[in-house]
């Protein structure tokens, strides 16, 4: 189908291959809208979407509320990974830890976070708390059990030549454990980030009085579309630049690993 | 040096699963002195070395160390393993200077006994590289040179060269033999082959498995001077022919 060799190489590039995918979406988006098919109420075109975008950021709404929401995420997100990084890696070293903590974390992890709003509203009120806590609910089992299973896989090898290297205790652990983990740690953090970013929507949707989750509940009620839309969009954008940053990260910080 | 193992026996396990891998082990081995322990796998051959390690205790039995008995790891007792022998996050000069490092010696010291022992393995060139860009061969050359850099009293090679390719295996097992001639070290090699046991060490033991015990112990007397003729030559092979056979009747005896 494609002759040139440089233009097939180009055209199979995954940025290239991916940028499609995208622009595929919208095409379809633009057709489906602009032929009238459907009810602008329903589904406004992407014109409609980049004007409700526009009046938002003007009016300082949309930069205000992402910055709400982003603070929540971060926050929380902070405190869990913070506290999982050393339980988790006193579980995967020490079995005792291991055996007391693994199915109580186990059986929490199981419990959806979103079950926990009504409780963190009744303890903690309206304010950030509970959100930030929501969060610290929804990723902290994960991270703690993840870094855990990270720690076990340290291969026996690389801490036995360390110990036959005259090493003992602590630089056991910062020079061996922690720099083998760190790429499984940060891939750990990027996957559950995922979910801080679930949390935070879902718990501006329930109460708050800004946010990008608070935005589209309120968009809802008066049937802007348009703006819920937005909020999908910069939601989407916000997670993905946070995911290509831990990849970033990870690249250039574990360069090994690649 | 003198390292002395005397009726070690080991077993895993408690109760009704335990397992006896290693029945009264006794040996001697000096400074200079190179020896290999050669078995199938069952033997527990590799449960020797890590009990002198002092990565694992002895169920019955001692081990000693220039008179001192060994409880725990420690660097007097230099280690390569077969596998995930370099640490992937380091170069090979930082690998090279990992135990010294972990000792705390000072950093002129450090850079000048990494570049001598990257020297001594003919890896200069390859100080800067990572592990993942090096060959199985280098790797190991790189593993063998961070032990040395600790000086350790005694080296412990388990199965070193168990992961390479056949080519690549001769050329290692000449350059340990080279390395063994300049720098007189003291070492203990693991080996499941009898070729590569005969071919380094003065002394083989030979290990029966289930439990694990030395059942024969040969003095090798062969000339040394050019291991690639010495591979071919007729006193070598009948010799490799002979332990071959005895091994072949302790797996034959097992079926």
């Amino acid at each position: 189908m494609v002759r040139s060799p440089a233009l097939r190489r180009f055209l199979h590039h995954p940025w290239v291959l991916g940028v499609l995918g995208i622009l595929m979406v919208f095409v379809v988006w633009f057709l489906t809208t602009s032929s009238g098919m459907v009810d602008k109420l329903f589904l406004p075109g992407p014109g409609a979407v980049w004007q409700a975008g526009t009046d938002q950021f003007q009016q300082g709404i949309l930069v205000k509320d992402a910055i709400a929401s982003i603070q929540r995420v971060f926050l929380g997100f902070v405190i869990s990974a913070g506290l999982a990084l050393p339980i988790g890696i006193a579980m995967g070293t020490n079995l005792t830890i291991c055996y007391l903590l693994e199915p109580l974390m186990g059986l929490i992890r199981y419990m959806p976070a979103p079950a926990f709003i009504p409780l963190l509203i009744i303890y903690f009120g309206l304010e950030e708390l509970p959100k930030v806590m929501l969060i610290f609910i929804g990723t902290f089992f994960f991270n703690t059990l993840m870094i855990m299973d990270a720690v076990k896989f340290v291969p026996s090898e690389l801490v036995e030549t360390a110990l036959t290297l005259g090493g003992r205790g602590l630089p056991i652990l910062t020079r061996v454990v922690a720099p083998f983990i760190a790429p499984q740690v940060l891939d750990t953090y990027r996957i559950n980030m995922a979910s801080a970013w679930n949390l935070v929507i879902v718990a501006e949707l329930v109460a708050a009085n800004e946010g990008l989750g608070k935005r589209i509940s309120l968009a809802q009620r008066f049937l802007r579309t348009d703006e819920i839309f937005v909020g999908l969009i910069v939601i989407g954008l916000i997670g993905l630049i946070i995911d290509l940053g831990f990849r970033f990260l990870m690249r250039r910080a574990c360069s090994w690993a690649n | 040096m003198h390292l002395q193992v005397s009726n070690v026996s080991k077993s895993f396990g408690e109760g009704r699963d335990r397992k006896l891998v290693l029945e009264d082990i006794s040996f001697e081995l000096v400074s200079g002195q190179f020896m290999a322990l050669v078995g199938s796998s069952g033997s527990g051959k590799s449960t020797v070395m890590r009990l002198i390690a002092g990565l694992e205790r002895p169920s019955a039995g001692t081990i000693h160390l220039d008179g001192e008995q060994v409880r725990r790891p420690g660097s007097d007792r230099g280690m390569v393993f077969q596998k995930y022998s370099l640490y992937p996050w380091l170069t090979a000069a930082q690998n090279v200077a990992f135990g010294l490092s972990l000792q705390g010696r000072g950093k002129a010291e450090i850079r000048e006994r990494t570049a001598y022992f990257l020297d001594v393995v003919g890896l200069a060139d390859a100080a800067r590289l990572l592990p993942r860009e090096l060959s199985g061969g280098m790797q190991q050359r790189v593993a063998i040179a961070r032990a040395l850099a600790t000086e350790p009293k005694v080296l412990l090679l388990d199965e070193p060269f168990g992961a390479l390719d056949l080519q690549i295996r001769e050329s290692m097992q000449e350059f340990l033999h080279d390395l063994w001639k300049t720098t007189g070290l003291t070492a203990l090699l693991i080996t499941h082959d009898i070729e590569e046991a005969l071919l380094l060490a003065g002394t083989v033991h030979i290990m029966a498995p289930r439990p694990g015990r030395i059942v024969h112990t040969v003095s090798v007397q062969l000339d040394r001077s050019d291991l690639r003729h010495l591979r071919v030559s007729q006193p070598f092979l009948e010799l490799r022919e002979e332990l071959a056979g005895r091994l072949r009747s302790l797996d034959g005896s097992l079926l």
